[in-house]
C-alpha cells in the first residue's frame, strides 16, 4: 500500500445557515422592500445553500440612512476609546467563532478549508485587533493633531476573500470613526452576514454597520449614493473605471483596489526549493483568485529548464478536492462564470502557441474546478502574460539579465505586487525601488499583515489598505499613496 | 551556476569541495520552516494512520545509548524489537537495534540474523579521536557482528572549513565498514545553519553514505522537521544528479506517533513513496516505540489503554 490519506472532512455541523437572509441594516435583519431574493450556492457541489435578499434602491437608500443617523448620533461623539472596546470586542467574537466561520466561507466560497482555517480568519481577527489598537490613538498616527473621520463609507468587496476583505474596509472605517455600508459579492455573501451577526452580539449601536446584499446593481446604487463620503471598492478594473466614473465630480473619497498580473521574479542564485514553494503559494493559492497572485514567472534563463521541472514535480503533490477535506491544497473555483473565463483565457494561451501542462489529477464530477496549470512558451504579446485570469494558472516567460527581468515586470498595466527570489540582499533592494508595484515580496510571496499597507500602482487602483497608511483612507486627509 | 551541482565531483581537494559545497543554492529559514508547518498540518485518518504507525513502527531503530547500559538491558530492549507488542502477531518489528559498540556481540546474539544490528561508532558522540581509534572502533564494531554503522562527523572540521578531513574520514570510515552500511551522522543541532545542514549532506552523500542523520541524540535540537525536509530534498536531489537513492534517518526528540506520522507525511510529499520503507527511512528512538504502540491498540481494539500495556523496555 502506498500513503494514500484518507478523507479527513472537517465537520459541517459548526455552522448553522438559514434558509433565507434579509438585509442587515440599523443593527436588524429586514426585508428587502421588493422581496427579492437570489440563491447562493456552494461551488464545489452546486448545493443551494441559502437564499439571500437583493437590496434595491429603496433597501440601498435605508441602510445609507441609517448609517448617517448612526454616524451623527453615536459613532462621530463616542470617544476613540470606546470605539476600541466595540472594535475589540468583535475580534474576539471573531476569535471565538473561528471554527464556524472558516467553514462558512469555505462552504460559499469554494476554498480549502486549510486557507479559511489557518489564513483567512486568523487575518480577519488580526485586522480588528490592530484597528481597534488605532481607535484612541489617531491623533499619532501622523495625521495632524485631531484627525477627524469622513462620515459614510460606502464599501463593496469581492469574493475571493470574503470576510478578510470585509475586515480590510470595515475594521479601519470604524477604528476612524465612520459608518459603514458594506456590500459583499453576490457569490459569497454568508460570512458577511455571519458578520452581522457578530455586530448584533457585540452590542455594536445600530446603524454603524450595515450589510447590502445584492450582485452589481446593489454595488452601483451604492457607490452612486448622493449621501455617502467615501467609497472602497475591491475588484475588477473594468468595475473600478466604472466606479471612478460615478464617483467624479462629487466629494466622495476613493480607494480602488482592483486586478494585478503580479510577476515572480527568480534569479539564478535563488533558495530554489523554497522559491518553488513560493511560486507555488503565489498562483495555486485560493486557486489563484488573488489579486496580487504570482501569475507571471520570470525565470532567469541559466536555470530555467531545471526550475521547471521543480516546479512540476512539486505541483504533482498538490491535493485537489473536498474543500473540507484538511488535506486539500486546491479548492473549487468560485462560479461557472469565472470557471468559463478561465477557460477561455487558457485556450486562448493554448492557440497562441504556449505549451500547456498540467499534473495529472482527477476532477470531481459537481461543482466548478479547474487544474493547477502552467504555461511554458509564454511570450509578452501573448494575452495570458497580459489579462489577469484569476485561476490557478501559471504562465512562465525568461529573462537574462536584471535589467530584463525589470522591464518585463514592468511591462504591463498593472502594478500590484512583485516576487522577488535571490540570497543577493543588494539586488533585492535595487530591484524593489525599480519595479512598479505597491507591493514587493523578497524570498516569500502572499504574504499579508494588517501592520503593513496594501494597495496598487497604475490600473491595480490607488490607496493603501492596512498599517498606519491605510488609515489616512477614512481620515479627513491628503491620500498618503 | 546551477540549481544542483554539476556530476560527477571530480575534485575532492579541500578548494574543490568548498566550491562544490559552496556553488550549491542556499536555504531561506523562513520559507523552509513555513514548508514544514504547512506538511505539518496534514491530517491523517483511519485507514492511513494505522499504515503509517504499522510502516513507523518498521522504521524505528530502537536505541539505547547510556553509559549505564547493561548486557541485560540491552537482551531486553532486544526482545521488545523483535515483538513490540507481545499480545498482538501482527504488529511488526523494528527495523533495527542500535548500540554502543560494547555491546553489539550482545545484540547479535540477542536478535541472530532477524534484525538488523547498529553501531554507533567513531567515538560517539562527539567525535573527538584519532583517526586510528575512529577506524579501530568501526571494524571492531563490524567484526562484532554490527550491519549498520552510525558515524558521526566531525563537525570541528566542518565548521573550520575543512571539508576534506570530514570527506576523507567518511570515505575511509565506508571501506572500513565492508558491506555494512554506513550512517552519518551529521549533527545538525552543532551546524547551526541550513546551509550548513545542506553542505554537510552533500558532503557525506558524496563520500558515500548509505543514509546521512540528523542527530547523535546527546545535542539539543536533535532531529526536527524542517532540517529533516532539507535532508529529504538533499536525498531527492542527488538521486536526481546521480540515480543513487540515500535514506534519511530522523533521531532524537521523536517521541509521539503524531510526531512520526509527520515525519512521514514530509517523507512522502518530497521524496515520494520509494523512501517509504526501512530501507530508506528510519526513526532513531527509544520512547517513540511506545506511543506507536498505545496507538496501534487504540486503533484496534477502539480504546485507550495505558503505559501498563506496553513494556518498558
Amino acid at each position: 500500500m502506498t500513503f494514500e490519506y484518507a478523507p479527513a472532512p472537517e465537520s459541517r455541523s459548526v455552522v448553522d445557515i438559514d434558509a433565507s437572509y434579509g438585509l442587515f441594516i440599523n443593527g436588524e435583519f429586514v426585508d428587502p422592500f421588493d422581496g427579492q431574493h437570489f440563491k447562493t450556492i456552494n461551488p464545489a457541489t452546486e448545493e443551494v445553500l441559502s437564499e439571500v435578499a437583493e437590496a434595491g434602491q429603496a433597501d440601498v437608500g435605508a441602510a445609507v440612512a441609517a448609517a448617517r443617523r448612526a454616524y451623527d448620533k453615536t459613532w462621530s461623539k463616542m470617544s476613540g476609546k470606546d470605539r476600541a472596546k466595540y472594535i475589540f470586542r468583535i475580534a474576539r467574537l471573531i476569535q471565538e467563532r473561528s471554527r464556524e466561520l472558516a467553514v462558512l466561507e469555505t462552504l460559499d466560497n469554494g476554498k480549502p478549508i486549510r486557507e479559511s482555517r489557518d489564513v483567512d480568519i486568523p487575518l480577519v481577527a488580526a485586522h480588528f485587533f490592530y484597528h481597534a489598537g488605532w481607535a484612541d490613538k489617531l491623533e499619532f498616527a501622523g495625521y495632524g493633531p485631531n484627525p477627524k473621520p469622513l462620515g459614510v463609507a460606502a464599501q463593496v468587496i469581492p469574493w475571493n476573500f470574503p470576510l478578510l476583505m470585509l475586515a480590510w474596509k470595515i475594521a479601519p472605517a470604524l477604528a476612524c470613526g465612520n459608518t459603514v455600508v458594506l456590500k459583499p459579492a453576490e457569490t459569497t455573501p454568508l460570512t458577511a452576514l455571519a458578520f452581522a451577526d457578530i455586530c448584533q452580539q457585540a452590542d455594536l449601536p445600530p446603524g454603524v454597520v450595515n450589510i447590502v446584499t445584492g450582485a452589481g446593481d446593489t454595488g452601483r446604487m451604492l457607490v452612486e449614493h448622493p449621501d455617502v463620503n467615501k467609497v472602497a471598492f475591491t475588484g475588477s478594473t473594468e468595475v473600478g473605471k466604472a466606479i471612478q466614473r460615478a464617483v467624479a465630480g462629487t466629494n466622495k473619497k476613493l480607494t480602488l483596489e482592483l486586478g494585478g498580473k503580479a510577476a515572480n521574479i527568480v534569479f539564478d542564485d535563488a533558495p530554489i526549493d523554497q522559491a518553488i514553494e513560493g511560486i507555488v503559494n503565489g498562483i495555486y493559492f485560493n486557486q489563484g483568485h488573488v489579486c496580487c497572485a504570482g501569475s507571471r514567472l520570470l525565470l532567469q534563463e541559466s536555470i530555467a529548464d531545471e526550475a521547471i521541472d521543480s516546479l512540476k514535480r512539486r505541483l504533482q503533490t498538490l491535493r485537489l478536492g473536498d474543500p473540507l477535506d484538511k488535506n486539500t491544497d486546491i479548492g473549487a473555483i468560485n462560479s461557472s462564470m469565472q470557471l468559463a473565463k478561465i477557460e477561455e483565457l487558457t485556450q486562448s494561451g493554448e492557440d497562441e502557441g504556449a505549451e500547456r501542462w498540467s499534473p495529472e489529477c482527477p476532477i470531481p464530477d459537481k461543482g466548478f474546478w479547474f487544474p493547477p496549470t502552467v504555461f511554458t512558451n509564454v511570450t509578452q504579446a501573448h494575452r495570458i502574460a497580459r489579462e489577469e485570469i484569476f485561476g490557478p494558472v501559471l504562465s512562465v516567460l525568461t529573462f537574462r539579465t536584471p535589467e530584463e527581468a525589470v522591464e518585463k515586470a514592468n511591462n504591463t498595466p498593472f502594478g500590484l505586487s512583485t516576487g522577488i527570489w535571490t540570497e543577493k540582499g543588494s539586488r533585492i533592494l535595487w530591484m524593489a525601488n525599480k519595479v512598479r508595484s505597491g507591493i514587493v515580496w523578497a524570498n516569500t510571496f502572499n504574504r499579508f499583515d494588517p501592520t503593513s499597507p496594501f494597495g496598487g500602482y497604475k490600473e491595480s487602483g490607488f490607496g493603501r489598505e492596512g498599517g498606519v497608511q491605510g488609515l489616512g483612507a477614512y481620515l479627513h486627509v491628503e491620500d498618503p499613496s | 551556476m546551477n540549481l544542483l551541482p554539476t556530476r560527477p565531483l571530480t575534485d575532492t581537494s579541500n578548494s574543490g569541495l568548498k566550491a562544490f559545497l559552496h556553488g550549491l543554492p542556499g536555504v531561506d529559514a523562513v520559507g523552509l520552516e513555513a514548508r514544514a508547518a504547512t506538511l505539518a498540518t496534514r491530517s491523517i485518518k483511519n485507514e492511513s494512520k494505522a499504515w503509517a504507525i504499522d510502516t513507523a513502527i518498521s522504521m524505528v531503530d530502537l536505541t539505547t545509548l547510556e553509559g549505564m547500559d547493561t548486557p541485560g538491558k540491552v537482551k531486553a530492549m532486544c526482545a521488545k524489537a523483535l515483538h513490540p507488542d507481545p499480545t498482538d502477531n501482527s504488529c511488526p518489528s523494528v527495523a533495527a537495534v542500535c548500540v554502543y559498540g560494547d555491546l553489539v556481540t550482545t545484540a547479535r546474539e540477542a536478535v541472530g540474523d532477524r534484525l538488523h544490528v547498529a553501531a554507533v561508532a567513531t567515538a560517539f558522540p562527539s567525535g573527538r579521536a584519532s583517526m586510528d581509534v575512529k577506524l579501530m572502533d568501526t571494524k571492531q564494531a563490524v567484526a562484532d557482528g554490527a550491519d549498520e554503522i552510525d558515524m558521526v562527523i566531525d563537525r570541528g572540521a566542518f565548521l573550520s572549513g575543512n571539508y576534506s578531513k570530514v570527506y576523507d574520514e567518511i570515505a575511509a570510515i565506508k571501506e572500513a565498514c565492508g558491506d555494512a552500511h554506513l550512517k552519518v551522522i551529521l549533527e545538525t543541532g552543532e551546524l547551526k545553519t541550513y546551509d550548513n545542514v545542506r553542505r554537510a549532506s552533500w558532503l557525506a552523500m558524496e563520500a558515500g553514505a548509505d543514509f546521512i542523520k540528523t542527530s547523535t541524540g546527546k545535542v539539543s535540537p536533535a532531529a526536527t522537521l524542517p532540517v529533516t525536509l532539507l535532508m529529504l530534498e538533499a536525498v531527492r536531489d542527488f538521486e536526481t544528479k546521480t540515480g543513487t537513492k540515500v535514506g534519511v534517518k530522523a533521531a532524537g526528540g521523536i517521541k509521539t506517533s503524531k510526531d512520526a506520522i509527520r515525519y512521514l507525511v514530509v517523507v512522502n510529499e518530497t521524496v515520494g513513496e520509494a523512501w517509504l520503507n526501512p530501507d530508506l527511512f528510519r526513526f532513531g528512538a527509544s520512547s517513540l516505540l511506545n506511543d506507536l504502540l498505545l496507538q496501534r491498540q487504540r486503533m484496534t481494539t477502539g480504546h485507550y489503554s495505558g503505559p501498563d500495556y506496553v513494556t518498558i523496555d
